[in-house]
């Protein structure tokens, strides 16, 4: 169980975190590998910060308690920052990635952050220039990707592409796909 | 009969998809079911495959588990096959109709998906509600993984269904954790379900009009005992048959199951005896405390009821120190529900090692490695030091 990923998504009721954390244990299901992906319900409502986990191994994973040293954590949404302390249980070698208009550096000025590697990229924008919604889950996934390969990124394109094909539509699955690539580009570390 | 192997298909799906998966292909005659958090899913993914025209079911939307549970003995006693699904409140709200399903003797298949009882109000899983049915006659089965809640969907019907048997069984799947948590499993193809859970064939089915019968009639003081006895003797027959169907299953899945499984149990000095997901957990934690030098052992119970009290206390005997873990309390009593039956397992057997009891998990609360590391702990104290505190403990309790 030594390659274990553990992934923790922060994100607001109806912007797809959920969905992202799916997303990548689906993609990896496509590579072989095993996975969880769990999210922390309480009360659901649209707007209230959630949580969600995803692991990844390429042994089976047997524990089910949830992430508390997550290996890397994803923020969704820019206006959780003040909001949730997503740095918690982030260990030195962490990756913290958040979509904020914020520089990698502004953001750990900002947090009072100094440890592991910190990713920014602003994905509302991202999003809203692109899918022309602020749904920041499939950019987020292109800009992890950059950061940690945690699944191959063909693969989880071709996810991505038929997911949104199957349940959406052929225009939104593609604007999603550029939203994904884009954002894997545009992704800054500091 | 299926004989060879079958390729199972690897998906991505939450345990309530899953048993949704198991259900469409069981294609029972009648599902009735009511929607409560966590198992909602399942009744929503079930009533589109209804839509769907992909299953024959009568699918019927009660107005509560109550009548969900009527339904199913109304259904199953006229000869079909009959199937629901609850969780927490809706199963305690079918309390009085589980006794009817049992003591009518109806193979009803129930897939619950644990969650704790009000009050206060809480959404999250323990073992509150299915522990209050622990009397109720039915068989329970608990699952580990989504996986195994697939595969015991599956293997209940064959185990309600069997002629020396004859009773309601339920399985267990722990809310959100495998409810709603998404893993890697292998589904089986619809006909190899199909051939194994073959054709009911009901011995006494209420619509034969030319074999008439009387379902639910007053019995008193004359003969309600010898009903007792017998379902106790059904019972009793089910510990020898539901290792049958599991070793039946597992040669043309490859996945077998017994009563419960020893993870690195036989040659262990210290045991944790844990039901559902907890005891994937433990088994990571058992492979951390080997590879210190410790000899530590997981006991997994698949089959609460019936208890399997014999091959539990042959697995334990030997035992240096025990940890039973409880996600429920049985408030007033000496232990949970587990602990108490693995203590008279133990007693009956005139075994008397040293045993703790764990309350852990009540309403979701999160169980970590580090938490079963402590139980460890605890037991490598209790062999050295004897016991100098109370057996019964709180695991993860904020004090």
């Amino acid at each position: 169980m030594s390659d274990l990923v553990e992934i923790r998504w922060h994100g607001r009721g109806g912007q797809g975190a959920v969905t992202a954390s799916e997303l990548l244990a689906e993609a990896a299901l496509h590579e072989g590998k095993y996975f969880q992906a769990f999210p922390d319900y309480g009360p659901e409502r649209m707007g209230a910060p959630i949580r969600a986990y995803t692991r990844i191994s390429s042994s089976p994973i047997r524990q089910h308690n949830q992430i508390t040293e997550p290996d890397a954590v994803v923020v969704l949404d820019p206006t959780l920052l003040g909001v949730v302390d997503f740095a918690e249980g982030l260990e030195d070698g962490g990756l913290l990635l958040v979509n904020t208009p914020l520089s990698p550096n502004e953001l750990r000025r900002e947090l009072g952050f100094d440890k592991g590697r910190v990713f920014t990229i602003n994905a509302t924008r991202v999003a809203l220039d692109i899918i022309k919604r602020n749904i920041t889950n499939t950019p987020m996934i292109g800009a992890l990707l950059r950061a940690l390969e945690v699944v191959n990124r063909d693969v989880v394109r071709e996810e991505i592409r038929n997911r949104f094909n199957t349940r959406v539509s052929k225009e939104v699955a593609e604007a999603n796909v550029e939203a994904f690539d884009r954002a894997y580009t545009e992704v800054r570390e500091g | 009969m299926v004989s060879q192997k079958v390729k199972g298909k690897p998906v991505a799906l939450d345990g309530d998809r899953a048993v949704a998966e198991a259900i469409r292909q069981m294609n029972p005659d009648v599902v009735a079911a009511y929607p409560i958090t966590p198992q909602t899913e399942i009744v929503m993914r079930f009533s589109e495959f209804v839509a769907n025209g992909e299953v024959v079911t009568e699918f019927i939307p009660v107005e509560s588990e109550h009548a969900a549970m009527s339904a199913c003995i109304g259904a199953s006693a006229a000869g079909g096959r009959a199937q629901t699904a609850t969780a927490g409140a809706g199963l305690a709200f079918m309390w009085e109709v589980l006794w009817v399903a049992s003591g009518t003797r109806l193979p009803i298949v129930m897939h619950v998906v644990n969650r704790s009882l009000s009050a206060p109000l809480n959404i999250h899983c323990d073992h509150s509600d299915s522990m209050g049915a622990r009397d109720a006659g039915w068989i329970q089965l608990y699952d580990e993984t989504v996986q195994e809640a697939y595969d015991n969907a599956i293997q209940a019907l064959r185990i309600a269904e069997h002629p020396d048997i004859m009773l309601p069984t339920l399985h267990a799947l722990d809310g959100f954790i495998l409810g709603h948590g998404v893993e890697r499993l292998e589904l089986l193809p619809d006909d190899a379900v199909r051939s194994f859970i073959g054709i009911y064939e009901p011995q006494h089915p209420l619509l034969d009009v030319d074999h008439p019968v009387t379902y639910g009639p007053m019995v008193l003081t004359d003969y309600f005992f010898e009903y007792k006895r017998q379902q106790a003797a059904a019972m009793e027959r089910a510990l020898e048959i539901i290792p049958q169907i599991g070793e039946e299953y597992g040669t043309f899945t490859g996945r077998y199951y017994g009563l419960m499984e020893g993870y690195r149990l036989e040659d262990a000095e210290f045991a944790t005896i844990a039901l559902g997901s907890t005891a994937g957990t433990i088994k990571t934690v058992v492979d951390e405390l080997r590879d210190q030098g410790v000899k530590a052992g997981l006991l997994k119970l698949r089959c609460f009821r019936p208890f399997p009290a014999t091959i539990l206390a042959e697995a334990l005997g030997d035992k240096k120190a025990i940890a039973v873990l409880d996600r429920s309390l049985s408030f007033g009593a000496q232990g949970g529900p587990l602990f108490l039956e693995v203590i008279t397992a133990l007693f009956t057997h005139g075994l008397s090692p040293k045993v703790l009891n764990y309350a852990y998990g009540l309403g979701g609360r999160d169980i970590v490695p580090a938490r079963i590391h402590q139980v460890y702990k605890d037991l490598i104290e209790i062999d050295r030091e004897g016991l100098t505190e109370s057996s019964i403990r709180y695991l993860g309790l904020r004090e």
